[in-house]
């Protein structure tokens, strides 16, 4: 015959959006060659040399014909080495070393080494759900994927080696069986409250933060424990729901930081980026758009340390996922919409040099620099932080009382409130609408600011077991109003 | 002779003249100056001219010994707000929370008694001090160290809007005088000038407000100084003027008494229980809400729920997560 065709179906990543692409290899008579057409990058490009290794060390034979592989659909810009195994699995199959229609139910993903060993790739989850919707019962991929490929539901075949590959698809080996690495058991949580000695007013706001999923500001000079606290907020939160957990997942594995022994996600997720962050690796992007951090931190934390030194234009890019719960990136090719329901807890210092609220150091700041450092610091951004709290360095006293309360306790608390929030909205007390409307002329507060109070007193008569919002509830959540020194109301 | 071509002469040679110099050209300049014309221009921009000989100018500055030519004037409030008893508070502009507080409590509590409260627009404890005023409803006076018709500093644009809206802001020099650092001293004159009491917040050693309390003990006037930490450098100034016998401030009462005022009775306010507890709490000193949770023993919610009281009250005020009280102690 003067030619053979032969194709196996794989999925590309367009954010963590999925599209089919058919691997179709071509044998036809000539010069021996080996071209890859259809928008290859270059990692794709260079799965040449590795195929090529991989087919002959896994002792198949290598076709000396004229092989051309095309990549379909040839528009879409594909990228990475995950095309490794369908390109192989094509050209064995046109060659007639695998059987042809064996191919048929099954998908294939995973990057070959050169001693054709299997390796994994990122973004398996996404993979394997796309495939099974697509009618794939079965997906070849990399032994320590095939748990992540499992919680997709679809029938995972591990591959160790191309030559196992081949073996099962000619039907001469059983797949090797997979065991499922973690259920759904939530890891205790690190880091906990008891290790922070004092800042009771800070610990509050935490717990209310938990409790209303609201974004919390730390204010005060270095060596407060505004840090600490920050990171012991995924302990008080309740744990991931499964379904939560299986969107946690798909991202953690897009951005190929799954660790084998654990494919599933269970605790939430702590993102904290350096402030010298750019926007990219903040929100996500990149050519094939990656998520950013905020995106790794979905259905978590993201705790955003010495917040007024993040470059402007960072800040300004959190302000869409804060709202909205997503990032879509466009790009030529496309738009990526990656999911970013997080929680932000920020930490800053009161001033440039961090002595403001420090009684024990002098604020030499000078007041042009002061107001540069609250500018950076825009309104529309400090509106969206419900709580702000600031931290005046304790005294001596203070370090030296007993530890604070553990996690526990505190997430239990949290547990009952949230249930509490989700099935009733608060009544208020004709007292708390007459402090709130006192409220608004006295302090000044802002529309916005109004809202932020309402809201967060909700929260607290939840945490008290109360049906009704009382005046105390609303003049608590007041106390923890953006400082005017911020520059808000 | 012209005191307006003076003026205008100052403004064209960026010099600082209060007496017709005798050089020739003033001379051509007084004799070119159309002073009609210019009246005109300044009543357009919505400035206003009191020469020196004119009988609304105020009195008290008249009486230094260098008086400018006359005051450029811009704002809502008649010109008899420069006859009427004037105090000046002055201070640092890089003040500390604790002098920001007194600044704007000393602008609320005077301008509430009925005195005008005269500060030079600059940030720190002027601006408080201006804002203090605003808050209590009353008129203030701003003495700028520039043109009529600039607003320095510019991020207290704003607040010399709000100014002008009951008050005035007033200089001696000509509209498109730039700032220059070397006119704030006589600026300080003229606020010295215009006050028979001078109160000084904050200062460091030789900060200008120091300035303008030396201008006022050179001119008889009464100057107080509100003592201060003495470990902060933010004190050194007025510590000081204490020690070479300024009158120390513990309360706008005591200012209020060399005008024969008396102050506004404060009205009662009711408090909650723990509300009262903590403000018993904050009169021995400012504290952070955790060293009151600790001195009280109420929980971080209850107490913040009562700070929020105080401040609704105006009993307290916070900065920088530390709490004051909010009045003097009388």
């Amino acid at each position: 015959m003067a030619w053979v065709l032969a194709r196996t179906v794989t999925h590309a990543l367009v954010g963590l959006d999925t599209r089919r692409v058919e691997v179709e290899a071509h044998l036809e008579n000539g010069l021996p060659g080996f071209a890859i057409v259809g928008l290859a990058d270059r990692a794709c490009q260079e799965a040449k040399h590795r195929v090529r290794s991989g087919i002959a060390s896994a002792e198949l034979e290598w076709p000396m014909r004229r092989i051309t592989v095309n990549l379909a659909p040839a528009a879409l810009r594909k990228e990475g080495s995950a095309f490794d195994l369908p390109i192989a699995l094509s050209i064995l199959a046109a060659s007639g070393q695998i059987p042809r229609d064996s191919l048929a139910e099954h998908a294939a993903v995973g990057e070959l080494a050169l001693d054709g060993r299997l390796r994994p790739v990122g973004g398996v989850l996404a993979l394997a759900e796309a495939a099974l919707e697509a009618g794939l019962p079965r997906l070849l991929c990399a032994a320590c994927s095939s748990p992540e490929a499992a919680l997709a539901g679809i029938e995972p075949v591990p591959v160790r080696h191309l030559a196992d590959a081949v073996a099962y698809l000619r039907g001469e080996l059983d797949p090797e069986p997979w065991v499922p690495r973690n259920g759904h058991l939530a890891e205790a949580p690190a880091l906990d409250l008891s290790d922070l000695r004092g800042q009771e007013r800070a610990r509050r706001a935490l717990e209310i933060a938990a409790t209303g999923g609201h974004n919390l500001l730390l204010a005060g000079p270095p060596g407060t424990g505004k840090t600490m606290l920050a990171r012991r907020l995924p302990g008080i939160l309740p744990p991931l729901s499964p379904g939560e957990a299986i969107e946690v997942t798909r991202i953690h594995s897009v951005a190929g930081m799954l660790a084998a022994d654990r494919p599933l996600v269970t605790s939430r997720p702590l993102r904290s980026p350096h402030y010298s962050a750019s926007v990219a690796a903040l929100v996500g992007g990149g050519p094939g758009p990656k998520p950013g951090e905020v995106s790794l931190a979905h259905r978590g934390v993201l705790v955003l340390d010495e917040f007024a030194e993040f470059q402007r234009p960072a800040l300004e890019a959190l302000r869409q996922p804060l709202e909205d719960g997503v990032v879509s990136i466009a790009r030529v090719g496309g738009r990526a919409v990656f999911p970013a329901r997080f929680q932000l807890v920020a930490a800053m210092n009161l001033c440039p040099c961090g002595a403001r609220g420090d009684p024990a150091a002098d604020c030499k700041c000078s007041p042009q620099r002061l107001s540069a450092f609250r500018d950076k610091l825009s309104r529309a951004l400090l509106d969206r932080f419900d709580l702000v709290v600031a931290m005046p360095r304790p005294r001596a006293a203070e370090l030296a009382a007993p530890p604070g309360e553990a996690s526990d306790p505190v997430r239990h608390r949290v547990a009952v409130a949230r249930e509490r929030l989700d099935v009733a909205r608060a009544e208020w007390t004709k007292e708390a609408t007459e402090l709130l409307d006192r409220a608004v002329e006295r302090l000044p507060l802002s529309g916005r600011g109004r809202a932020r109070a309402r809201r967060v007193a909700e929260t607290i008569a939840a945490l008290a077991s109360e049906s009704a919002v009382g005046a105390e509830h609303l003049s608590e959540a007041l106390a923890y109003r953006s400082p005017t020194e911020l520059g808000a109301s | 002779m012209s005191e307006l071509a003076l003026a205008a002469f100052a403004a064209e040679t960026g010099s600082h003249v209060v007496r017709a110099p005798r050089e020739r050209a003033f001379r051509v300049f007084a004799r070119r100056f159309d002073e009609a014309a210019y009246l005109a221009g300044l009543r357009e921009a919505g400035v206003g001219w009191i020469a020196r000989s004119a009988p609304e100018f105020p009195p008290l500055l008249h009486a230094i010994h260098d008086p400018p030519a006359g005051l450029f004037v811009r704002g809502e409030a008649g010109l008899d707000l420069l006859r009427r008893a004037t105090v000046a508070v002055v201070g640092a502009r890089s003040c500390s929370s604790y002098g920001a507080q007194v600044a704007r409590m000393l602008g609320r509590e005077l301008a509430g008694a009925g005195l005008v409260v005269v500060s030079g627009l600059a940030r720190g404890i002027d601006g408080e001090a201006h804002r203090g005023v605003l808050e209590a409803g009353g008129a203030t006076l701003a003495v700028l160290g520039c043109g009529i018709d600039r607003d320095y500093p510019a991020a207290h644009r704003e607040l010399a809007a709000r100014i002008r809206a009951t008050g005035l802001t007033v200089s001696e020099y000509a509209p498109g005088v730039e700032p220059a650092p070397w006119r704030f001293p006589a600026r300080n004159r003229i606020i010295a000038g215009l006050s028979a009491v001078a109160i000084v917040v904050e200062a460091r050693d030789r900060s200008g407000a120091l300035i303008t309390a030396d201008f006022a003990l050179e001119e008889g006037r009464e100057v107080f100084a509100v003592p201060g930490e003495i470990t902060s450098d933010l004190s050194s100034g007025t510590n000081d003027l204490l020690k070479l016998g300024a009158s120390p401030l513990t309360a706008s009462a005591d200012v209020l008494d060399v005008f024969g005022l008396v102050g506004a009775e404060a009205e009662p306010v009711e408090l909650g229980s723990s509300a009262e507890t903590v403000l018993a709490r904050l009169r021995d000193g400012p504290a952070s809400a955790d060293e009151l949770a600790r001195l009280t023993g109420l929980d971080a919610g209850t107490l913040a729920s009562a700070l929020t009281e105080l401040e609704l009250a105006g009993c307290a005020v916070a900065g920088g997560g530390v709490y004051r009280a909010n009045s003097i102690a009388t």
